[in-house]
Protein backbone atom coordinates (compact mmCIF):
# COMPACT_ATOMS: atom_id res chain seq x y z
CA UNK A 1 0.00 0.00 0.00
CA UNK A 2 1.01 3.10 0.21
CA UNK A 3 3.52 5.45 2.63
CA UNK A 4 1.23 7.03 6.03
CA UNK A 5 2.15 10.62 4.66
CA UNK A 6 1.64 12.19 1.47
CA UNK A 7 0.31 15.48 -0.45
CA UNK A 8 -3.43 13.93 0.07
CA UNK A 9 -3.48 13.04 3.49
CA UNK A 10 -1.85 16.89 4.30
CA UNK A 11 -4.62 18.33 1.61
CA UNK A 12 -6.96 16.46 3.53
CA UNK A 13 -5.99 17.14 7.34
CA UNK A 14 -5.86 21.72 5.76
CA UNK A 15 -9.17 21.12 4.70
CA UNK A 16 -10.60 19.20 7.89
CA UNK A 17 -8.87 21.83 10.46
CA UNK A 18 -10.18 24.92 8.13
CA UNK A 19 -13.65 23.23 7.97
CA UNK A 20 -13.09 22.43 11.92
CA UNK A 21 -12.24 25.99 12.59
CA UNK A 22 -15.35 27.35 10.44
CA UNK A 23 -17.64 24.79 12.82
CA UNK A 24 -16.37 26.25 15.86
CA UNK A 25 -16.75 29.97 15.38
CA UNK A 26 -19.98 28.95 13.93
CA UNK A 27 -21.19 26.44 16.95
CA UNK A 28 -18.42 27.07 19.17
CA UNK A 29 -16.57 24.32 21.41
CA UNK A 30 -19.41 22.53 22.35
CA UNK A 31 -20.25 22.12 18.39
CA UNK A 32 -16.99 20.81 17.88
CA UNK A 33 -16.72 18.67 20.60
CA UNK A 34 -20.28 17.11 19.78
CA UNK A 35 -18.77 16.27 15.88
CA UNK A 36 -15.93 14.71 17.64
CA UNK A 37 -17.44 12.24 19.87
CA UNK A 38 -20.14 11.57 17.17
CA UNK A 39 -17.16 10.77 14.86
CA UNK A 40 -14.81 8.87 17.60
CA UNK A 41 -17.81 6.35 18.28
CA UNK A 42 -18.17 5.89 14.27
CA UNK A 43 -14.61 5.18 13.90
CA UNK A 44 -14.26 2.33 16.80
CA UNK A 45 -17.12 1.28 15.22
CA UNK A 46 -15.37 0.89 11.71
CA UNK A 47 -11.99 -0.49 12.61
CA UNK A 48 -12.63 -3.85 13.06
CA UNK A 49 -14.14 -3.93 9.21
CA UNK A 50 -10.94 -1.94 8.22
CA UNK A 51 -9.18 -5.19 9.91
CA UNK A 52 -11.10 -7.27 8.02
CA UNK A 53 -10.69 -5.10 4.62
CA UNK A 54 -6.43 -5.24 5.15
CA UNK A 55 -6.31 -8.91 6.23
CA UNK A 56 -8.58 -9.50 2.92
CA UNK A 57 -7.01 -7.32 0.40
CA UNK A 58 -3.06 -8.91 1.91
CA UNK A 59 -4.38 -12.67 1.49
CA UNK A 60 -5.83 -12.32 -1.48
CA UNK A 61 -2.74 -10.38 -3.04
CA UNK A 62 -1.11 -13.67 -1.55
CA UNK A 63 -2.90 -16.25 -2.99
CA UNK A 64 -3.79 -14.67 -6.68
CA UNK A 65 -1.38 -16.09 -9.24
CA UNK A 66 0.66 -12.93 -10.15
CA UNK A 67 1.28 -14.25 -13.70
CA UNK A 68 -2.48 -14.71 -14.77
CA UNK A 69 -3.84 -11.75 -13.06
CA UNK A 70 -1.28 -9.59 -15.26
CA UNK A 71 -2.45 -11.61 -18.29
CA UNK A 72 -6.06 -10.91 -17.93
CA UNK A 73 -6.01 -7.57 -16.30
CA UNK A 74 -2.74 -6.18 -17.03
CA UNK A 75 -1.79 -3.33 -19.59
CA UNK A 76 -2.50 -6.00 -22.25
CA UNK A 77 -5.18 -7.28 -21.48
CA UNK A 78 -7.64 -5.51 -24.17
CA UNK A 79 -11.32 -5.50 -23.81
CA UNK A 80 -11.46 -8.56 -22.16
CA UNK A 81 -9.51 -7.37 -19.12
CA UNK A 82 -12.31 -4.28 -19.03
CA UNK A 83 -14.60 -6.94 -19.03
CA UNK A 84 -13.49 -8.83 -16.42
CA UNK A 85 -12.39 -6.03 -14.16
CA UNK A 86 -16.35 -4.92 -14.77
CA UNK A 87 -18.42 -8.58 -13.87
CA UNK A 88 -16.02 -8.65 -11.06
CA UNK A 89 -16.52 -5.49 -9.12
CA UNK A 90 -20.66 -5.65 -9.91
CA UNK A 91 -20.28 -9.21 -8.07
CA UNK A 92 -18.05 -8.13 -5.24
CA UNK A 93 -19.90 -8.77 -1.97
CA UNK A 94 -19.01 -5.99 0.77
CA UNK A 95 -18.63 -2.51 1.04
CA UNK A 96 -16.19 0.49 0.84
CA UNK A 97 -13.95 -1.84 3.23
CA UNK A 98 -14.10 -5.01 1.11
CA UNK A 99 -13.78 -2.66 -2.60
CA UNK A 100 -11.00 -0.73 -2.35
CA UNK A 101 -8.56 -3.34 -0.19
CA UNK A 102 -9.19 -6.19 -3.07
CA UNK A 103 -9.07 -3.49 -6.04
CA UNK A 104 -5.40 -2.35 -4.12
CA UNK A 105 -4.70 -6.12 -4.09
CA UNK A 106 -5.13 -6.52 -7.90
CA UNK A 107 -3.15 -3.36 -8.54
CA UNK A 108 -0.42 -4.86 -6.61
CA UNK A 109 -0.25 -8.07 -8.48
CA UNK A 110 -0.29 -6.85 -11.96
CA UNK A 111 -3.82 -5.57 -12.93
CA UNK A 112 -3.40 -2.21 -14.55
CA UNK A 113 -5.27 0.94 -13.96
CA UNK A 114 -7.62 0.45 -16.80
CA UNK A 115 -8.99 -3.17 -15.10
CA UNK A 116 -8.98 -1.65 -11.61
CA UNK A 117 -10.85 1.35 -12.83
CA UNK A 118 -13.37 -0.55 -14.75
CA UNK A 119 -13.79 -2.84 -11.56
CA UNK A 120 -14.02 0.10 -8.72
CA UNK A 121 -16.71 1.90 -11.26
CA UNK A 122 -18.31 -1.26 -11.91
CA UNK A 123 -18.26 -1.82 -8.17
CA UNK A 124 -19.61 1.79 -7.26
CA UNK A 125 -22.04 1.94 -10.23
CA UNK A 126 -23.52 -1.33 -10.76
CA UNK A 127 -22.47 -3.36 -7.87
CA UNK A 128 -25.51 -5.07 -6.56
CA UNK A 129 -24.90 -4.26 -2.38
CA UNK A 130 -25.71 -0.51 -2.35
CA UNK A 131 -28.33 -0.91 -4.82
CA UNK A 132 -30.61 -3.65 -2.86
CA UNK A 133 -29.51 -2.53 0.33
CA UNK A 134 -30.27 1.53 -0.12
CA UNK A 135 -31.16 2.80 -3.87
CA UNK A 136 -33.78 0.94 -4.29
CA UNK A 137 -36.00 1.37 -0.70
CA UNK A 138 -35.11 5.01 -0.75
CA UNK A 139 -35.58 5.66 -4.92
CA UNK A 140 -38.07 2.62 -6.15
CA UNK A 141 -37.26 -0.31 -8.14
CA UNK A 142 -38.42 1.40 -11.23
CA UNK A 143 -35.57 4.08 -10.93
CA UNK A 144 -33.18 2.39 -9.69
CA UNK A 145 -32.66 -0.88 -12.60
CA UNK A 146 -33.01 2.20 -14.98
CA UNK A 147 -30.18 3.69 -13.34
CA UNK A 148 -28.29 0.67 -13.71
CA UNK A 149 -29.17 0.21 -17.26
CA UNK A 150 -27.64 3.30 -17.98
CA UNK A 151 -24.83 2.56 -16.59
CA UNK A 152 -24.09 -0.70 -17.53
CA UNK A 153 -21.65 0.29 -20.61
CA UNK A 154 -19.77 2.94 -18.04
CA UNK A 155 -17.37 1.10 -16.21
CA UNK A 156 -15.99 -0.51 -19.23
CA UNK A 157 -15.66 2.99 -20.88
CA UNK A 158 -14.26 4.56 -18.00
CA UNK A 159 -11.69 1.37 -17.86
CA UNK A 160 -10.54 2.14 -21.78
CA UNK A 161 -10.58 5.82 -21.04
CA UNK A 162 -8.35 5.47 -18.01
CA UNK A 163 -5.76 2.90 -20.00
CA UNK A 164 -6.03 5.83 -23.13
CA UNK A 165 -5.19 8.21 -20.72
CA UNK A 166 -2.04 6.34 -18.69
CA UNK A 167 -0.38 5.03 -21.44
CA UNK A 168 0.17 8.96 -23.48
CA UNK A 169 0.67 10.38 -19.49
CA UNK A 170 3.39 7.54 -18.44
CA UNK A 171 4.41 6.77 -22.42
CA UNK A 172 7.55 4.35 -20.20
CA UNK A 173 5.65 1.15 -18.79
CA UNK A 174 6.61 1.11 -15.36
CA UNK A 175 5.96 -2.62 -15.37
CA UNK A 176 9.01 -4.59 -15.60
CA UNK A 177 6.93 -8.17 -16.35
CA UNK A 178 4.96 -6.38 -19.38
CA UNK A 179 5.98 -8.11 -22.84
CA UNK A 180 6.51 -6.26 -25.54
CA UNK B 1 -28.82 -3.89 12.65
CA UNK B 2 -29.27 -6.82 11.32
CA UNK B 3 -27.96 -5.94 7.80
CA UNK B 4 -25.11 -4.39 9.50
CA UNK B 5 -24.60 -8.09 11.22
CA UNK B 6 -24.89 -9.52 7.55
CA UNK B 7 -22.09 -7.62 6.67
CA UNK B 8 -19.93 -8.13 9.27
CA UNK B 9 -20.53 -12.10 8.44
CA UNK B 10 -19.76 -11.88 5.18
CA UNK B 11 -17.02 -9.57 5.65
CA UNK B 12 -15.19 -12.03 8.45
CA UNK B 13 -16.55 -15.24 6.68
CA UNK B 14 -14.85 -14.16 3.33
CA UNK B 15 -11.34 -13.45 5.40
CA UNK B 16 -11.64 -17.09 6.84
CA UNK B 17 -12.48 -18.80 3.46
CA UNK B 18 -9.43 -16.87 1.51
CA UNK B 19 -7.07 -17.33 4.90
CA UNK B 20 -8.35 -21.16 4.95
CA UNK B 21 -6.98 -21.08 0.76
CA UNK B 22 -3.57 -19.57 2.44
CA UNK B 23 -3.00 -21.88 5.12
CA UNK B 24 -3.38 -24.22 2.63
CA UNK B 25 -1.01 -23.27 0.72
CA UNK B 26 1.57 -23.63 3.89
CA UNK B 27 1.72 -21.91 7.19
CA UNK B 28 4.37 -20.00 5.88
CA UNK B 29 2.26 -18.23 3.34
CA UNK B 30 -0.54 -17.22 5.64
CA UNK B 31 1.89 -15.69 8.37
CA UNK B 32 3.25 -13.57 6.17
CA UNK B 33 0.09 -12.27 4.88
CA UNK B 34 -0.91 -11.72 8.31
CA UNK B 35 1.83 -10.00 8.97
CA UNK B 36 1.24 -7.84 6.12
CA UNK B 37 -2.29 -7.52 6.38
CA UNK B 38 -1.85 -6.00 10.02
CA UNK B 39 1.12 -3.66 9.11
CA UNK B 40 -1.24 -2.59 6.35
CA UNK B 41 -3.85 -1.91 8.67
CA UNK B 42 -1.52 -0.16 11.50
CA UNK B 43 -0.15 2.20 8.44
CA UNK B 44 -3.91 2.48 7.65
CA UNK B 45 -5.78 3.50 10.78
CA UNK B 46 -4.22 7.02 11.08
CA UNK B 47 -6.07 7.97 7.72
CA UNK B 48 -9.10 6.80 8.33
CA UNK B 49 -8.81 8.62 11.75
CA UNK B 50 -8.64 11.24 10.16
CA UNK B 51 -10.95 10.21 7.10
CA UNK B 52 -13.97 9.75 9.67
CA UNK B 53 -13.33 12.88 12.05
CA UNK B 54 -12.48 14.98 9.25
CA UNK B 55 -15.29 14.73 7.14
CA UNK B 56 -17.45 15.10 10.25
CA UNK B 57 -16.11 18.77 10.22
CA UNK B 58 -16.28 18.82 6.34
CA UNK B 59 -19.80 17.96 6.43
CA UNK B 60 -20.97 19.91 8.95
CA UNK B 61 -20.33 22.89 6.74
CA UNK B 62 -21.78 22.01 3.51
CA UNK B 63 -25.73 23.11 4.50
CA UNK B 64 -28.13 20.77 2.74
CA UNK B 65 -30.12 23.58 1.31
CA UNK B 66 -26.83 24.06 -0.99
CA UNK B 67 -27.10 20.62 -2.35
CA UNK B 68 -30.43 20.66 -3.35
CA UNK B 69 -30.61 23.76 -4.56
CA UNK B 70 -27.65 23.20 -7.03
CA UNK B 71 -30.22 19.96 -8.19
CA UNK B 72 -33.15 22.66 -8.89
CA UNK B 73 -35.24 22.21 -11.93
CA UNK B 74 -33.03 23.51 -14.04
CA UNK B 75 -33.55 21.44 -17.36
CA UNK B 76 -29.92 21.93 -19.17
CA UNK B 77 -26.70 21.01 -19.25
CA UNK B 78 -26.18 23.26 -16.99
CA UNK B 79 -28.30 21.51 -14.74
CA UNK B 80 -26.55 18.39 -15.65
CA UNK B 81 -23.08 20.12 -14.14
CA UNK B 82 -24.78 21.66 -10.84
CA UNK B 83 -26.14 17.67 -10.19
CA UNK B 84 -22.59 16.73 -10.64
CA UNK B 85 -20.99 19.23 -8.33
CA UNK B 86 -23.94 18.36 -6.04
CA UNK B 87 -23.32 15.06 -6.12
CA UNK B 88 -19.29 15.32 -5.31
CA UNK B 89 -19.83 17.48 -2.57
CA UNK B 90 -22.91 15.57 -0.63
CA UNK B 91 -21.98 14.72 2.79
CA UNK B 92 -23.02 11.49 4.76
CA UNK B 93 -23.58 8.10 3.68
CA UNK B 94 -26.41 6.42 0.82
CA UNK B 95 -29.32 7.54 3.01
CA UNK B 96 -28.92 11.12 2.56
CA UNK B 97 -27.42 10.79 -0.90
CA UNK B 98 -30.52 8.53 -2.28
CA UNK B 99 -33.00 10.58 -0.14
CA UNK B 100 -31.80 14.22 -1.81
CA UNK B 101 -32.37 12.21 -5.21
CA UNK B 102 -35.49 11.45 -4.36
CA UNK B 103 -36.43 14.71 -2.98
CA UNK B 104 -35.60 16.39 -6.22
CA UNK B 105 -37.47 13.80 -8.42
CA UNK B 106 -40.78 14.69 -6.92
CA UNK B 107 -40.13 18.36 -6.46
CA UNK B 108 -39.75 18.62 -10.28
CA UNK B 109 -36.12 17.95 -10.83
CA UNK B 110 -35.17 17.12 -14.30
CA UNK B 111 -34.56 13.22 -14.54
CA UNK B 112 -31.85 13.65 -16.64
CA UNK B 113 -30.25 15.70 -14.04
CA UNK B 114 -30.96 13.70 -11.39
CA UNK B 115 -29.28 10.29 -12.94
CA UNK B 116 -26.25 12.72 -13.27
CA UNK B 117 -26.44 13.48 -9.56
CA UNK B 118 -26.70 9.97 -8.73
CA UNK B 119 -23.88 8.97 -10.59
CA UNK B 120 -21.92 11.54 -9.52
CA UNK B 121 -22.65 10.49 -5.85
CA UNK B 122 -21.19 7.16 -6.77
CA UNK B 123 -18.57 8.12 -8.61
CA UNK B 124 -17.01 11.03 -6.59
CA UNK B 125 -18.91 11.37 -3.04
CA UNK B 126 -15.88 13.33 -1.38
CA UNK B 127 -16.90 11.35 2.11
CA UNK B 128 -16.35 7.99 0.71
CA UNK B 129 -13.38 9.06 -1.43
CA UNK B 130 -11.55 10.49 1.75
CA UNK B 131 -12.18 7.73 4.30
CA UNK B 132 -11.96 4.92 2.65
CA UNK B 133 -10.81 5.50 -1.08
CA UNK B 134 -7.83 7.32 -0.20
CA UNK B 135 -6.25 5.40 2.93
CA UNK B 136 -6.85 1.76 0.84
CA UNK B 137 -5.51 3.07 -2.39
CA UNK B 138 -2.27 4.51 -4.12
CA UNK B 139 -3.57 7.85 -4.42
CA UNK B 140 -2.19 8.38 -7.75
CA UNK B 141 -4.97 6.10 -8.90
CA UNK B 142 -7.60 7.81 -6.58
CA UNK B 143 -6.76 11.31 -8.58
CA UNK B 144 -6.52 9.59 -11.95
CA UNK B 145 -9.70 7.32 -11.06
CA UNK B 146 -11.66 10.64 -10.30
CA UNK B 147 -10.48 12.55 -13.01
CA UNK B 148 -11.03 9.82 -15.59
CA UNK B 149 -14.56 9.51 -14.58
CA UNK B 150 -15.44 13.13 -14.80
CA UNK B 151 -17.26 12.86 -18.19
CA UNK B 152 -19.13 10.06 -17.30
CA UNK B 153 -22.00 10.97 -15.17
CA UNK B 154 -22.58 12.72 -18.26
CA UNK B 155 -22.49 10.27 -20.53
CA UNK B 156 -25.32 8.55 -18.15
CA UNK B 157 -27.43 12.03 -18.49
CA UNK B 158 -27.08 11.86 -22.31
CA UNK B 159 -28.10 8.10 -22.61
CA UNK B 160 -31.22 9.23 -19.97
CA UNK B 161 -32.22 11.85 -22.68
CA UNK B 162 -32.21 9.36 -25.22
CA UNK B 163 -34.06 6.37 -24.02
CA UNK B 164 -36.83 8.63 -22.26
CA UNK B 165 -37.80 8.19 -18.34
CA UNK B 166 -37.94 5.07 -16.45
Amino acid sequence: MRKPIGWSTIIIAVLVAVSAGLVWRRDGTAGVLDILTHDLSLFGGILPRVLAGCLLGALISEILPHEKVSRSLGPKSGLMGLLIGTAFGAILPGGPFTAYPVASALLAVGADFGATIAMVVSWTLIGYGRAVAWEIPIMGTDFTLWRIVISLPLPVLAGALGRFVYVRLYPKPAMKDDET
Amino acid sequence: MSAALLIDILLWGSVLGVGLIAFRRGPAVFKASLREGSMDFINIVPRIALGVIGSGYIAAIIPQEVITGWLGPDSGWLGVASAVVAGAATPGGPVIGFSIGTVALKSGGGVPQVVAYVVAWALFAFQRVILWEIPFMPARFVWFRCAVSVPFPFVAAAIAMVIGRP
